[in-house]
Protein backbone atom coordinates (compact mmCIF):
# COMPACT_ATOMS: atom_id res chain seq x y z
CA UNK A 1 0.00 0.00 0.00
CA UNK A 2 1.39 3.42 -0.62
CA UNK A 3 1.58 6.38 1.66
CA UNK A 4 0.59 9.98 1.69
CA UNK A 5 3.27 12.90 1.96
CA UNK A 6 2.62 12.85 5.74
CA UNK A 7 2.66 9.04 6.59
CA UNK A 8 5.86 9.20 4.10
CA UNK A 9 7.12 12.26 6.10
CA UNK A 10 5.73 10.21 9.97
CA UNK A 11 7.59 7.34 8.94
CA UNK A 12 11.40 8.92 8.28
CA UNK A 13 10.92 10.72 11.64
CA UNK A 14 10.15 7.68 13.48
CA UNK A 15 12.33 5.59 11.98
CA UNK A 16 9.81 3.10 10.58
CA UNK A 17 9.50 2.04 6.74
CA UNK A 18 5.73 2.21 6.87
CA UNK A 19 3.18 3.78 8.63
CA UNK A 20 -0.87 3.75 7.98
CA UNK A 21 -3.30 5.86 10.05
CA UNK A 22 -4.11 5.15 13.60
CA UNK A 23 -0.49 3.72 13.95
CA UNK A 24 0.96 5.55 17.11
CA UNK A 25 4.23 7.20 16.72
CA UNK A 26 7.23 9.23 18.27
CA UNK A 27 8.57 11.13 15.49
CA UNK A 28 11.63 13.41 16.06
CA UNK A 29 11.43 17.11 15.56
CA UNK A 30 12.89 19.56 13.46
CA UNK A 31 11.36 22.75 14.75
CA UNK A 32 9.69 23.73 17.73
CA UNK A 33 7.98 27.00 17.33
CA UNK A 34 6.53 29.18 19.99
CA UNK A 35 5.87 32.96 20.77
CA UNK A 36 4.62 35.01 24.10
CA UNK A 37 3.19 31.25 25.46
CA UNK A 38 7.10 29.71 25.44
CA UNK A 39 6.00 31.67 28.51
CA UNK A 40 3.69 29.01 29.90
CA UNK A 41 6.01 26.17 27.93
CA UNK A 42 8.87 27.44 30.50
CA UNK A 43 6.52 26.78 33.48
CA UNK A 44 5.43 23.32 32.23
CA UNK A 45 9.39 22.47 30.96
CA UNK A 46 10.75 22.88 34.56
CA UNK A 47 7.85 21.07 35.86
CA UNK A 48 8.79 17.93 33.95
CA UNK A 49 12.37 18.53 35.63
CA UNK A 50 10.54 18.77 39.29
CA UNK A 51 12.02 15.79 41.46
CA UNK A 52 13.99 14.14 39.34
CA UNK A 53 17.89 15.37 40.27
CA UNK A 54 18.42 16.92 36.58
CA UNK A 55 19.25 20.76 35.40
CA UNK A 56 15.89 21.38 33.10
CA UNK A 57 18.03 21.28 30.04
CA UNK A 58 16.38 21.68 26.20
CA UNK A 59 17.25 18.86 23.46
CA UNK A 60 18.35 20.77 20.73
CA UNK A 61 18.64 24.52 21.38
CA UNK A 62 19.27 24.91 17.27
CA UNK A 63 15.85 23.90 16.47
CA UNK A 64 13.92 25.80 18.83
CA UNK A 65 12.27 28.80 17.39
CA UNK A 66 10.75 31.56 19.49
CA UNK A 67 9.20 34.99 17.89
CA UNK A 68 7.51 37.81 20.00
CA UNK A 69 3.91 38.73 17.78
CA UNK A 70 1.21 38.15 19.47
CA UNK A 71 1.51 41.14 21.60
CA UNK A 72 4.34 43.30 20.62
CA UNK A 73 4.91 45.80 21.63
CA UNK A 74 3.48 44.55 25.00
CA UNK A 75 0.48 45.64 25.96
CA UNK A 76 0.51 45.34 29.72
CA UNK A 77 3.03 44.56 32.28
CA UNK A 78 1.82 40.94 32.41
CA UNK A 79 2.78 40.56 28.98
CA UNK A 80 6.40 42.81 29.14
CA UNK A 81 7.43 40.35 32.11
CA UNK A 82 6.73 37.12 30.18
CA UNK A 83 8.57 38.50 27.67
CA UNK A 84 11.56 39.25 29.70
CA UNK A 85 10.98 35.67 31.73
CA UNK A 86 11.25 33.92 27.65
CA UNK A 87 14.79 36.45 26.96
CA UNK A 88 16.12 35.06 29.84
CA UNK A 89 15.47 31.95 28.75
CA UNK A 90 16.41 31.91 25.92
CA UNK A 91 19.91 33.72 26.53
CA UNK A 92 20.66 30.71 29.33
CA UNK A 93 19.82 27.79 26.87
CA UNK A 94 21.61 29.11 23.52
CA UNK A 95 18.24 29.38 21.88
CA UNK A 96 19.30 31.21 18.21
CA UNK A 97 16.51 31.41 16.14
CA UNK A 98 14.94 33.60 18.70
CA UNK A 99 13.26 36.94 17.05
CA UNK A 100 12.61 39.63 19.75
CA UNK A 101 10.83 42.77 18.87
CA UNK A 102 12.89 44.50 16.86
CA UNK A 103 12.55 45.77 13.22
CA UNK A 104 16.03 44.48 12.04
CA UNK A 105 14.59 40.55 12.51
CA UNK A 106 10.92 40.48 14.21
CA UNK A 107 7.68 39.93 12.61
CA UNK A 108 4.75 37.38 12.91
CA UNK A 109 6.09 33.60 14.04
CA UNK A 110 4.70 32.04 11.21
CA UNK A 111 6.19 34.61 8.51
CA UNK A 112 9.52 34.49 10.34
CA UNK A 113 9.91 30.90 9.77
CA UNK A 114 8.97 31.09 6.48
CA UNK A 115 11.27 33.97 5.32
CA UNK A 116 13.92 32.73 7.48
CA UNK A 117 13.83 29.36 5.68
CA UNK A 118 13.77 27.86 8.70
CA UNK A 119 11.48 24.95 7.35
CA UNK A 120 12.09 22.57 4.77
CA UNK A 121 10.48 19.68 2.85
CA UNK A 122 9.94 16.79 4.66
CA UNK A 123 10.26 17.80 8.21
CA UNK A 124 8.37 17.66 10.95
CA UNK A 125 7.35 20.90 12.79
CA UNK A 126 5.43 21.98 15.67
CA UNK A 127 4.58 25.17 17.11
CA UNK A 128 1.77 26.39 20.21
CA UNK A 129 0.55 27.99 17.89
CA UNK A 130 -3.09 26.56 15.54
CA UNK A 131 -1.43 27.87 12.19
CA UNK A 132 1.68 26.19 12.39
CA UNK A 133 -0.26 24.58 9.66
CA UNK A 134 0.98 27.24 7.58
CA UNK A 135 4.48 25.36 6.91
CA UNK A 136 2.60 22.28 5.54
CA UNK A 137 3.18 24.97 2.29
CA UNK A 138 6.68 23.55 2.00
CA UNK A 139 6.15 20.27 1.68
CA UNK A 140 6.46 19.35 5.70
CA UNK A 141 4.07 18.04 8.39
CA UNK A 142 3.43 21.44 10.32
CA UNK A 143 0.44 21.20 13.26
CA UNK A 144 -0.36 23.20 16.15
CA UNK A 145 0.48 21.57 19.76
CA UNK A 146 -0.35 22.81 23.21
CA UNK A 147 2.62 24.19 25.86
CA UNK A 148 2.80 20.85 28.07
CA UNK A 149 3.30 19.34 24.87
CA UNK A 150 5.97 21.72 23.73
CA UNK A 151 7.57 20.82 27.15
CA UNK A 152 7.92 17.45 26.48
CA UNK A 153 9.23 18.37 23.13
CA UNK A 154 12.02 20.50 24.36
CA UNK A 155 12.80 17.41 26.63
CA UNK A 156 12.98 14.64 24.49
CA UNK A 157 13.25 16.07 20.98
CA UNK A 158 9.86 14.03 19.72
CA UNK A 159 6.18 14.52 19.90
CA UNK A 160 4.92 11.29 22.42
CA UNK A 161 1.99 9.52 20.97
CA UNK A 162 1.17 11.13 17.93
CA UNK A 163 -1.33 9.51 15.99
CA UNK A 164 -1.25 9.14 12.27
CA UNK A 165 -3.78 11.32 10.73
CA UNK A 166 -5.87 9.99 7.71
CA UNK A 167 -5.74 12.61 5.15
CA UNK A 168 -8.14 14.22 2.27
CA UNK A 169 -6.89 14.88 -1.10
CA UNK A 170 -8.45 18.05 -2.20
CA UNK A 171 -7.71 18.58 -6.42
CA UNK A 172 -8.18 22.15 -7.42
CA UNK A 173 -8.50 22.70 -11.14
CA UNK A 174 -8.92 24.86 -13.52
CA UNK A 175 -8.03 28.56 -12.95
CA UNK A 176 -8.82 31.45 -10.44
CA UNK A 177 -10.16 33.70 -12.13
CA UNK A 178 -9.39 37.31 -11.99
CA UNK A 179 -9.88 39.21 -8.64
CA UNK A 180 -10.29 35.54 -6.82
CA UNK A 181 -7.29 34.58 -5.09
CA UNK A 182 -6.34 31.72 -2.40
CA UNK A 183 -7.82 32.83 0.18
CA UNK A 184 -11.41 32.54 -1.68
CA UNK A 185 -10.38 29.52 -2.65
CA UNK A 186 -9.29 28.47 1.44
CA UNK A 187 -12.92 30.20 2.26
CA UNK A 188 -14.72 28.26 -0.37
CA UNK A 189 -13.40 25.13 0.84
CA UNK A 190 -13.80 25.14 4.52
CA UNK A 191 -17.27 26.70 4.06
CA UNK A 192 -18.20 22.83 1.39
CA UNK A 193 -16.47 20.92 4.31
CA UNK A 194 -17.58 22.84 7.27
CA UNK A 195 -15.38 24.07 10.43
CA UNK A 196 -14.94 20.31 11.51
CA UNK A 197 -14.65 18.88 8.03
CA UNK A 198 -11.18 18.16 8.31
CA UNK A 199 -10.76 17.73 12.05
CA UNK A 200 -7.99 14.88 13.16
CA UNK A 201 -7.09 14.76 9.62
CA UNK A 202 -4.93 16.28 6.81
CA UNK A 203 -5.53 18.10 3.85
CA UNK A 204 -3.21 17.74 1.24
CA UNK A 205 -3.92 20.18 -2.07
CA UNK A 206 -3.29 18.67 -5.36
CA UNK A 207 -3.88 20.23 -9.18
CA UNK A 208 -3.07 22.75 -11.71
CA UNK A 209 -4.04 25.35 -9.14
CA UNK A 210 -1.70 24.39 -6.93
CA UNK A 211 1.23 23.64 -9.01
CA UNK A 212 0.59 27.08 -10.62
CA UNK A 213 0.35 29.03 -7.27
CA UNK A 214 2.90 31.11 -5.74
CA UNK A 215 4.66 30.15 -2.88
CA UNK A 216 2.61 32.74 -0.86
CA UNK A 217 -0.52 30.89 -1.90
CA UNK A 218 0.21 28.16 -0.67
CA UNK A 219 0.90 29.58 2.82
CA UNK A 220 -2.70 31.08 2.81
CA UNK A 221 -4.20 27.87 2.05
CA UNK A 222 -2.36 25.71 4.59
CA UNK A 223 -2.77 28.48 7.32
CA UNK A 224 -6.55 28.14 7.32
CA UNK A 225 -6.51 24.49 6.84
CA UNK A 226 -6.88 23.90 10.78
CA UNK A 227 -9.96 26.25 10.23
CA UNK A 228 -11.62 23.45 8.68
CA UNK A 229 -10.55 21.66 11.83
CA UNK A 230 -7.33 19.86 10.33
CA UNK A 231 -4.13 18.73 11.92
CA UNK A 232 -2.66 20.22 8.98
CA UNK A 233 -2.62 21.36 5.19
CA UNK A 234 0.28 19.74 2.49
CA UNK A 235 1.57 20.99 -0.27
CA UNK A 236 3.79 18.65 -2.82
CA UNK A 237 6.90 20.84 -2.73
CA UNK A 238 8.06 21.72 -5.89
CA UNK A 239 10.50 23.88 -7.97
CA UNK A 240 8.42 27.04 -6.44
CA UNK A 241 9.09 26.29 -2.82
CA UNK A 242 13.16 25.03 -3.59
CA UNK A 243 12.63 29.03 -5.52
CA UNK A 244 11.24 30.30 -2.47
CA UNK A 245 14.00 28.65 0.02
CA UNK A 246 16.65 29.77 -2.25
CA UNK A 247 15.85 33.60 -2.24
CA UNK A 248 15.59 32.66 1.41
CA UNK A 249 19.15 31.74 1.51
CA UNK A 250 19.16 28.32 1.68
CA UNK A 251 21.54 26.49 0.18
CA UNK A 252 22.11 22.68 1.41
CA UNK A 253 19.90 19.75 -0.51
CA UNK A 254 16.41 19.80 -0.40
CA UNK A 255 14.57 16.34 -0.07
CA UNK A 256 11.36 16.02 -1.74
CA UNK A 257 8.23 13.86 -0.79
CA UNK A 258 5.26 13.00 -2.96
CA UNK A 259 2.34 11.17 -2.52
CA UNK A 260 2.58 7.71 -4.10
CA UNK A 261 0.24 6.64 -6.44
CA UNK A 262 -1.71 3.82 -4.69
CA UNK A 263 -1.70 6.48 -1.75
CA UNK A 264 -4.59 5.98 0.78
CA UNK A 265 -7.26 8.95 0.93
CA UNK A 266 -10.63 8.68 3.39
CA UNK A 267 -11.93 11.48 1.18
CA UNK A 268 -10.84 12.88 -2.28
CA UNK A 269 -12.35 17.25 -2.92
CA UNK A 270 -12.47 17.96 -6.19
CA UNK A 271 -13.07 22.36 -6.60
CA UNK A 272 -13.41 23.70 -10.21
CA UNK A 273 -11.69 27.19 -9.10
CA UNK A 274 -13.18 28.77 -12.84
CA UNK A 275 -16.57 29.10 -11.20
CA UNK A 276 -15.36 30.65 -8.17
CA UNK A 277 -16.05 34.75 -6.76
CA UNK A 278 -14.70 36.18 -3.83
CA UNK A 279 -15.63 34.31 -0.38
CA UNK A 280 -16.59 36.19 2.42
CA UNK A 281 -16.62 34.52 5.91
CA UNK A 282 -19.52 35.94 7.99
CA UNK A 283 -19.61 36.15 11.25
CA UNK A 284 -19.46 33.88 13.84
CA UNK A 285 -17.77 30.51 12.52
CA UNK A 286 -15.12 30.34 9.63
CA UNK A 287 -17.30 28.31 7.99
CA UNK A 288 -20.10 30.53 7.30
CA UNK A 289 -19.13 31.26 4.21
CA UNK A 290 -20.65 33.15 1.21
CA UNK A 291 -20.36 34.36 -2.26
CA UNK A 292 -19.68 37.97 -1.83
CA UNK A 293 -23.07 38.94 -4.02
CA UNK A 294 -24.98 38.03 -0.99
CA UNK A 295 -23.28 40.19 1.14
CA UNK A 296 -22.41 43.31 -0.55
CA UNK A 297 -23.31 46.81 0.91
CA UNK A 298 -22.65 45.49 4.30
CA UNK A 299 -21.57 48.77 6.49
CA UNK A 300 -18.33 48.42 7.59
CA UNK A 301 -16.48 50.52 10.36
CA UNK A 302 -13.19 48.44 10.42
CA UNK A 303 -10.63 47.28 7.48
CA UNK A 304 -8.17 45.26 8.96
CA UNK A 305 -5.19 44.18 6.17
CA UNK A 306 -2.63 41.63 8.14
CA UNK A 307 -1.72 38.44 10.34
CA UNK A 308 -0.28 35.08 9.44
CA UNK A 309 -2.53 34.61 6.51
CA UNK A 310 -2.87 37.54 4.19
CA UNK A 311 0.31 40.68 5.44
CA UNK A 312 2.78 39.55 3.14
CA UNK A 313 4.23 41.83 0.03
CA UNK A 314 1.87 40.32 -2.75
CA UNK A 315 -1.24 41.21 -0.28
CA UNK A 316 0.15 44.79 0.30
CA UNK A 317 0.96 45.21 -3.01
CA UNK A 318 -2.85 44.49 -4.00
CA UNK A 319 -4.27 46.78 -1.59
CA UNK A 320 -2.19 49.32 -2.75
CA UNK A 321 -2.89 48.81 -6.55
CA UNK A 322 -6.85 49.10 -5.65
CA UNK A 323 -6.04 52.13 -3.10
CA UNK A 324 -3.91 54.07 -5.01
CA UNK A 325 -4.95 57.75 -5.83
CA UNK A 326 -8.10 56.78 -3.67
CA UNK A 327 -9.40 57.70 0.13
CA UNK A 328 -10.53 55.30 2.44
CA UNK A 329 -14.24 56.34 3.48
CA UNK A 330 -15.01 58.68 6.19
CA UNK A 331 -16.51 56.95 8.84
CA UNK A 332 -14.71 53.84 8.09
CA UNK A 333 -10.76 53.04 9.51
CA UNK A 334 -8.36 50.80 8.18
CA UNK A 335 -5.62 48.99 9.61
CA UNK A 336 -2.56 47.53 7.59
CA UNK A 337 0.01 44.82 9.31
CA UNK A 338 2.81 44.13 7.46
CA UNK A 339 3.11 40.11 8.32
CA UNK A 340 7.03 40.99 9.24
CA UNK A 341 9.50 43.94 9.48
CA UNK A 342 11.22 42.80 6.41
CA UNK A 343 7.80 43.23 4.32
CA UNK A 344 7.49 46.56 6.17
CA UNK A 345 10.76 47.33 4.25
CA UNK A 346 9.73 46.32 1.14
CA UNK A 347 6.42 47.89 1.25
CA UNK A 348 8.18 51.24 1.78
CA UNK A 349 10.55 50.77 -0.89
CA UNK A 350 7.62 49.94 -3.51
CA UNK A 351 5.91 52.80 -2.42
CA UNK A 352 2.82 51.01 -0.76
CA UNK A 353 3.17 52.30 2.54
CA UNK A 354 3.08 56.11 1.03
CA UNK A 355 -0.39 55.33 -1.00
CA UNK A 356 -1.45 53.70 1.96
CA UNK A 357 -0.61 56.83 3.99
CA UNK A 358 -2.01 59.32 1.56
CA UNK A 359 -5.34 56.84 1.48
CA UNK A 360 -6.04 57.64 5.55
CA UNK A 361 -5.19 54.00 6.24
CA UNK A 362 -3.03 53.66 9.63
CA UNK A 363 0.25 51.30 9.01
CA UNK A 364 0.49 49.89 12.12
CA UNK A 365 3.65 47.28 13.44
CA UNK A 366 4.34 44.40 11.97
CA UNK A 367 2.87 41.58 14.05
CA UNK A 368 -0.70 40.10 15.27
CA UNK A 369 -2.39 42.66 16.12
CA UNK A 370 -6.11 43.21 16.57
CA UNK A 371 -6.33 39.79 15.15
CA UNK A 372 -6.67 37.87 18.25
CA UNK A 373 -8.49 40.67 19.86
CA UNK A 374 -5.65 41.69 22.76
CA UNK A 375 -4.58 44.89 21.94
CA UNK A 376 -4.24 47.30 18.44
CA UNK A 377 -7.65 47.94 16.63
CA UNK A 378 -10.04 46.30 19.06
CA UNK A 379 -14.69 46.69 18.07
CA UNK A 380 -16.67 49.30 19.85
CA UNK A 381 -19.90 47.25 20.62
CA UNK A 382 -21.78 46.73 17.76
CA UNK A 383 -19.63 47.57 15.39
CA UNK A 384 -18.50 45.12 12.14
CA UNK A 385 -15.44 44.76 10.98
CA UNK A 386 -13.64 43.26 7.44
CA UNK A 387 -10.23 41.67 7.72
CA UNK A 388 -8.34 39.36 5.90
CA UNK A 389 -7.14 37.76 9.03
CA UNK A 390 -8.10 33.82 9.75
CA UNK A 391 -10.83 34.02 12.62
CA UNK A 392 -14.17 35.62 13.28
CA UNK A 393 -15.31 33.92 16.31
CA UNK A 394 -17.42 35.51 18.33
CA UNK A 395 -15.10 38.31 20.71
CA UNK A 396 -12.50 37.50 18.53
CA UNK A 397 -11.67 41.38 18.16
CA UNK A 398 -11.85 42.16 21.27
CA UNK A 399 -15.37 42.44 22.03
CA UNK A 400 -18.40 39.89 21.70
CA UNK A 401 -20.50 43.11 20.88
CA UNK A 402 -18.67 43.45 17.36
CA UNK A 403 -19.08 41.12 14.51
CA UNK A 404 -16.19 39.81 11.94
CA UNK A 405 -16.24 39.14 8.35
CA UNK A 406 -13.29 37.95 6.59
CA UNK A 407 -12.51 37.84 3.05
CA UNK A 408 -9.44 38.57 0.35
CA UNK A 409 -6.77 41.75 0.58
CA UNK A 410 -8.92 42.62 -2.83
CA UNK A 411 -11.86 42.72 -1.33
CA UNK A 412 -10.75 44.02 1.79
CA UNK A 413 -8.95 47.28 -0.03
CA UNK A 414 -12.07 47.79 -2.39
CA UNK A 415 -14.17 47.86 0.77
CA UNK A 416 -12.13 50.36 2.32
CA UNK A 417 -12.68 53.07 -0.41
CA UNK A 418 -16.48 52.61 -0.24
CA UNK A 419 -16.76 51.74 3.42
CA UNK A 420 -18.79 48.65 2.66
CA UNK A 421 -18.90 45.19 1.20
CA UNK A 422 -17.52 45.69 -2.17
CA UNK A 423 -16.04 43.60 -5.30
CA UNK A 424 -12.54 44.77 -6.32
CA UNK A 425 -13.76 44.93 -10.08
CA UNK A 426 -16.17 47.49 -8.65
CA UNK A 427 -12.97 49.94 -8.07
CA UNK A 428 -11.90 52.16 -10.66
CA UNK A 429 -8.03 51.53 -10.54
CA UNK A 430 -6.46 55.16 -11.03
CA UNK A 431 -3.00 53.32 -11.93
CA UNK A 432 -0.72 50.81 -10.81
CA UNK A 433 2.00 51.19 -8.94
CA UNK A 434 5.78 52.40 -10.17
CA UNK B 1 -23.07 12.94 39.74
CA UNK B 2 -23.45 16.50 38.72
CA UNK B 3 -26.11 18.81 37.50
CA UNK B 4 -25.96 19.80 34.27
CA UNK B 5 -24.75 23.83 33.97
CA UNK B 6 -24.73 25.08 30.55
CA UNK B 7 -25.66 23.70 27.17
CA UNK B 8 -23.89 24.83 24.33
CA UNK B 9 -24.05 25.11 21.11
CA UNK B 10 -21.89 23.43 18.13
CA UNK B 11 -18.04 24.98 17.31
CA UNK B 12 -17.58 26.98 20.40
CA UNK B 13 -13.65 27.95 20.05
CA UNK B 14 -11.24 28.27 22.54
CA UNK B 15 -11.90 32.30 22.27
CA UNK B 16 -15.16 31.59 23.70
CA UNK B 17 -13.69 29.54 26.36
CA UNK B 18 -10.62 31.53 27.04
CA UNK B 19 -10.74 35.36 25.33
CA UNK B 20 -7.65 36.09 23.37
CA UNK B 21 -7.55 39.38 25.79
CA UNK B 22 -6.32 37.38 29.09
CA UNK B 23 -3.69 35.34 26.89
CA UNK B 24 -0.88 37.38 29.13
CA UNK B 25 -2.45 35.20 32.39
CA UNK B 26 -0.80 31.46 31.49
CA UNK B 27 -0.51 29.83 34.62
CA UNK B 28 -3.21 27.11 35.39
CA UNK B 29 -3.26 28.68 39.07
CA UNK B 30 -4.58 32.02 37.67
CA UNK B 31 -6.49 31.18 34.68
CA UNK B 32 -10.29 30.02 35.92
CA UNK B 33 -11.13 33.68 36.90
CA UNK B 34 -11.54 34.09 32.81
CA UNK B 35 -13.62 30.86 32.23
CA UNK B 36 -16.09 31.79 29.55
CA UNK B 37 -15.22 35.33 30.95
CA UNK B 38 -17.37 36.75 28.05
CA UNK B 39 -20.30 35.23 29.22
CA UNK B 40 -20.79 37.72 32.11
CA UNK B 41 -23.18 35.26 34.20
CA UNK B 42 -22.02 31.67 33.53
CA UNK B 43 -18.24 33.03 34.52
CA UNK B 44 -19.70 35.08 37.64
CA UNK B 45 -21.15 32.00 38.82
CA UNK B 46 -17.82 29.81 38.17
CA UNK B 47 -15.84 32.82 40.11
CA UNK B 48 -18.82 32.57 43.38
CA UNK B 49 -18.40 28.92 43.45
CA UNK B 50 -21.82 28.43 42.41
CA UNK B 51 -21.31 25.17 40.74
CA UNK B 52 -19.97 22.01 42.86
CA UNK B 53 -16.85 20.05 41.30
CA UNK B 54 -18.11 17.60 39.14
CA UNK B 55 -20.79 20.19 37.61
CA UNK B 56 -21.53 19.28 33.75
CA UNK B 57 -21.28 21.50 30.80
CA UNK B 58 -23.30 19.68 27.71
CA UNK B 59 -21.84 20.43 23.80
CA UNK B 60 -22.78 20.41 20.33
CA UNK B 61 -19.68 19.12 18.09
CA UNK B 62 -16.25 20.66 17.35
CA UNK B 63 -16.28 22.05 20.77
CA UNK B 64 -12.98 23.97 21.73
CA UNK B 65 -12.08 24.48 17.62
CA UNK B 66 -9.89 27.56 17.09
CA UNK B 67 -6.82 28.55 18.82
CA UNK B 68 -4.35 26.24 20.50
CA UNK B 69 -4.14 27.92 23.78
CA UNK B 70 -3.82 25.58 27.13
CA UNK B 71 -5.29 28.16 29.20
CA UNK B 72 -8.81 26.87 27.38
CA UNK B 73 -8.60 23.92 29.05
CA UNK B 74 -6.88 24.82 32.26
CA UNK B 75 -9.32 27.05 33.24
CA UNK B 76 -12.33 24.47 32.89
CA UNK B 77 -10.02 22.13 34.55
CA UNK B 78 -9.78 24.73 37.36
CA UNK B 79 -12.89 24.61 38.13
CA UNK B 80 -13.67 20.71 38.40
CA UNK B 81 -15.89 21.01 35.31
CA UNK B 82 -16.78 18.05 33.52
CA UNK B 83 -17.34 18.38 29.73
CA UNK B 84 -19.44 16.23 27.95
CA UNK B 85 -19.51 17.09 23.87
CA UNK B 86 -20.96 15.17 20.54
CA UNK B 87 -16.90 15.58 19.83
CA UNK B 88 -13.94 17.78 20.43
CA UNK B 89 -11.45 19.59 18.14
CA UNK B 90 -8.30 18.14 17.85
CA UNK B 91 -5.53 20.31 19.96
CA UNK B 92 -7.98 21.34 22.30
CA UNK B 93 -8.62 17.66 22.98
CA UNK B 94 -5.27 16.58 23.45
CA UNK B 95 -4.64 19.33 25.40
CA UNK B 96 -6.83 18.10 28.14
CA UNK B 97 -5.54 15.21 28.09
CA UNK B 98 -2.31 16.32 28.64
CA UNK B 99 -3.69 18.76 31.44
CA UNK B 100 -5.93 15.56 33.03
CA UNK B 101 -9.38 17.52 32.08
CA UNK B 102 -11.43 14.39 31.73
CA UNK B 103 -13.59 15.09 28.15
CA UNK B 104 -16.36 12.79 27.51
CA UNK B 105 -17.14 12.38 23.78
CA UNK B 106 -20.75 11.09 23.45
CA UNK B 107 -22.27 11.53 19.89
CA UNK B 108 -25.87 11.38 20.84
CA UNK B 109 -25.96 13.03 24.13
CA UNK B 110 -29.64 14.69 25.01
CA UNK B 111 -29.99 16.76 28.14
CA UNK B 112 -31.46 19.74 29.41
CA UNK B 113 -30.30 22.06 31.83
CA UNK B 114 -30.12 21.05 35.60
CA UNK B 115 -30.61 17.57 34.71
CA UNK B 116 -28.45 14.83 36.84
CA UNK B 117 -25.60 13.06 34.72
CA UNK B 118 -23.76 10.28 35.81
CA UNK B 119 -20.62 9.77 33.60
CA UNK B 120 -18.99 5.96 33.19
CA UNK B 121 -16.13 5.05 31.19
CA UNK B 122 -18.22 3.22 28.32
CA UNK B 123 -21.42 5.31 29.17
CA UNK B 124 -23.11 8.85 30.43
CA UNK B 125 -26.71 8.05 32.13
CA UNK B 126 -29.13 10.82 32.07
CA UNK B 127 -30.66 9.89 35.38
CA UNK B 128 -33.41 12.51 35.37
CA UNK B 129 -35.13 11.41 32.15
CA UNK B 130 -33.12 7.62 32.58
CA UNK B 131 -31.64 7.77 29.06
CA UNK B 132 -28.16 5.93 28.27
CA UNK B 133 -26.18 7.33 25.81
CA UNK B 134 -22.22 5.52 24.44
CA UNK B 135 -18.95 6.80 25.31
CA UNK B 136 -16.66 6.88 22.88
CA UNK B 137 -13.62 5.55 24.02
CA UNK B 138 -10.23 7.20 24.13
CA UNK B 139 -7.42 5.87 21.63
CA UNK B 140 -4.87 3.44 23.85
CA UNK B 141 -2.53 5.96 22.87
CA UNK B 142 -4.04 9.11 24.36
CA UNK B 143 -5.59 7.00 27.46
CA UNK B 144 -1.79 6.05 28.22
CA UNK B 145 -0.97 9.83 29.12
CA UNK B 146 -4.76 9.92 31.26
CA UNK B 147 -3.34 6.74 32.61
CA UNK B 148 -0.43 8.55 33.85
CA UNK B 149 -1.58 11.67 35.52
CA UNK B 150 -0.99 13.53 32.22
CA UNK B 151 1.81 14.26 30.54
CA UNK B 152 4.03 15.86 32.59
CA UNK B 153 4.67 12.78 34.67
CA UNK B 154 4.42 10.61 31.52
CA UNK B 155 7.06 12.82 30.02
CA UNK B 156 9.05 13.03 33.58
CA UNK B 157 9.08 9.22 33.30
CA UNK B 158 10.56 8.80 29.31
CA UNK B 159 12.91 11.11 30.74
CA UNK B 160 13.99 9.25 33.41
CA UNK B 161 14.20 6.12 31.58
CA UNK B 162 16.52 7.67 28.71
CA UNK B 163 18.46 9.32 31.21
CA UNK B 164 19.50 5.90 33.06
CA UNK B 165 20.13 4.06 30.04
Amino acid sequence: MGMTIVEKILAKASGQKHVKPGDVLEPKIDVAMSHENAALVINQFNEVYKGTNYEPEVWDPSKIAIIFDHRVPAESSKTATNQKKIRDFVKKNGIKKFHDIRSDEGGICHQILAEYGYIKPGYVVVGTDSHTTTHGAFGAFAFGIGATEMAAGWTLGRILNVEVPETIKVVINGKLPENVYPKDLILYLIGKISAQGANFKVLEFHGEVIKNMSQSGRLVLCNMAVEAGATSGIVPADEETVRYLREAGVKENLDFYNADEDAKYCQVVEINADELVPQIACPHTVDNVKPITEVLGKKIDQIVIGSCTNGRIDDLEIAASILKGNKVSQGTRMLIFPASWNIYKQAMKKGFLEVFSDSGAIIMNPGCGCCLGVHQGALGDGEVALSTTNRNFKGRMGNPKGEVYLCSPAVAAASAITGEISAPEKISMKGGIN
Amino acid sequence: MGKVIYIFEKDISTDHIYPGRYMATVLPTETPQFCFADMTELNKNLNDNKYPAGSVLIAGENFGCGSSREQAASTIKGHGLEVIAKNFARIFLQNSINLGLNLITCPDIEANLDDEIEIFEDKVINKTTGNEFKVVPLPPARKAIVEAGGLIPYTRKKLLEEKSK
